[in-house]
């Protein structure tokens, strides 16, 4: 027999390990990297299937399309602040924007963002009923958020400012829009991850899955932190 | 030849085994959150403040990029998790502030000549 272990794949039987190698085939990954499915997902005992790299798929996948979404606000972003000064036949952003409605619906979805770590948390320590206690907070405090918004829009509107006034109310209503669908698509997920804990019709490992929805809300919440910053508070 | 995985088998599994030894309490978590909504407030009455521009510009950006890494560490557990996913949410990042400033740049090309 070889002195290196052959590699292991998922399903296929192994042949018998020799006794120089000391790979733990259970926790570390063997000499092709098969390692079973790392990072918070381990946590509750649940493992995933096996990944070259060590870490969840799912996560991984998360944080890719995460990458790709900063791209999506970048770009609406910068349009936003090159058409910002254009705001011909309707009342200019700091005659519109109302600071202390703004303020506390950011404040709002700043506190959404604690209660959904703290929902990981939960559901890390496999606590199904505090999960679906902070879960069900989070969508509240973001359809709160929403709520805001659809305020702040129909005020706009009264004020003279529609989707295709000028290039600043486009661009405002374009970028904020696509903030508020993320937001709503969230408020979404987040009810139907409750429905399926409360069903037990949770697939895979549940540890996993209020994870990866907790970092798209946290993600919509570090996007409005810029927009709450470039757009509402820095005049044009 | 001989080879002993052990050394690897343990570099390997270290970040994993310390994940949840530098994740932070459920008290944690609230004391960040506290502290995001100081910078928010703060924020606020610096817009009514009257600082001048540069100033205030550079506070109002400073807080947000201390409020943005706040959150991206702490409650997306960026600080304690795999290298890999930094570097890929980064990279998206930076890409997104290239984006802007070549934005930027394009305008201010056009508009001078």
């Amino acid at each position: 027999m070889a002195d290196i272990a052959t590699p292991t794949n998922p399903g296929v039987p192994d042949a018998e390990p020799d006794s120089t190698t000391t790979v733990d085939r259970g926790h570390a990954p063997d000499i092709h990297g098969f390692e079973p499915t790392g990072g918070h997902a381990d946590h509750g005992g649940e493992h995933g299937h096996a990944t070259s790299t060590g870490l969840s798929n799912n996560k991984l996948a998360m944080w890719m399309f995460l990458a790709s979404e900063c791209l999506l606000f970048g770009g609406l972003i910068s349009t936003y602040m090159l058409y910002r000064g254009r705001h011909e036949g309707s009342p200019s952003p700091s005659q519109l924007y109302n600071i202390p409605l703004t303020s506390v619906s950011s404040f709002v979805l700043l506190m959404s963002s604690l209660t959904m770590v703290l929902a990981v948390s939960s559901a890390q320590r496999h606590d199904d009923r505090n999960t679906t206690t902070w879960l069900t907070v989070t969508a509240l405090l973001g359809a709160t958020f929403v709520g805001a918004q659809v305020f702040e829009f129909t005020e706009f509107h009264k004020e003279g400012l529609g989707f295709t006034t000028n290039l600043f109310g486009s661009s405002f209503f374009t970028l904020t829009g696509f903030h508020g669908v993320h937001v709503t698509v969230g408020i979404i997920m987040l009810m139907a991850l409750v429905g399926m804990i409360n069903r037990a019709k949770m697939p895979g490992n549940k540890a996993e899955v209020v994870e990866m929805i907790g970092l798209y809300w946290h993600f919509v919440d570090i996007v409005w932190i810029i927009i709450f910053t470039l757009v509402y508070l820095i005049p044009s | 030849m001989s080879i002993d995985h052990s050394a690897d088998t343990k570099a390997e599994a270290a970040p994993a085994a310390d994940e949840h030894a530098h994740g932070l309490t459920d008290m944690g978590y609230v004391k960040i959150a506290i502290l995001l909504a100081l910078m928010t407030g703060l924020e606020v009455g610096l817009s009514y403040a009257g600082l001048p521009g540069g100033l205030f510009m550079g506070l109002l950006l400073g807080l947000m990029v201390i409020k943005f890494w706040t959150v991206v560490s702490y409650f997306m557990h960026l600080k304690f998790d795999n290298k890999l996913f930094s570097r890929l949410f980064y990279t998206g990042l930076f890409l997104a502030l290239f984006v802007f400033v070549a934005a930027l740049c394009t305008f201010q090309f056009f508009a001078t000549s």
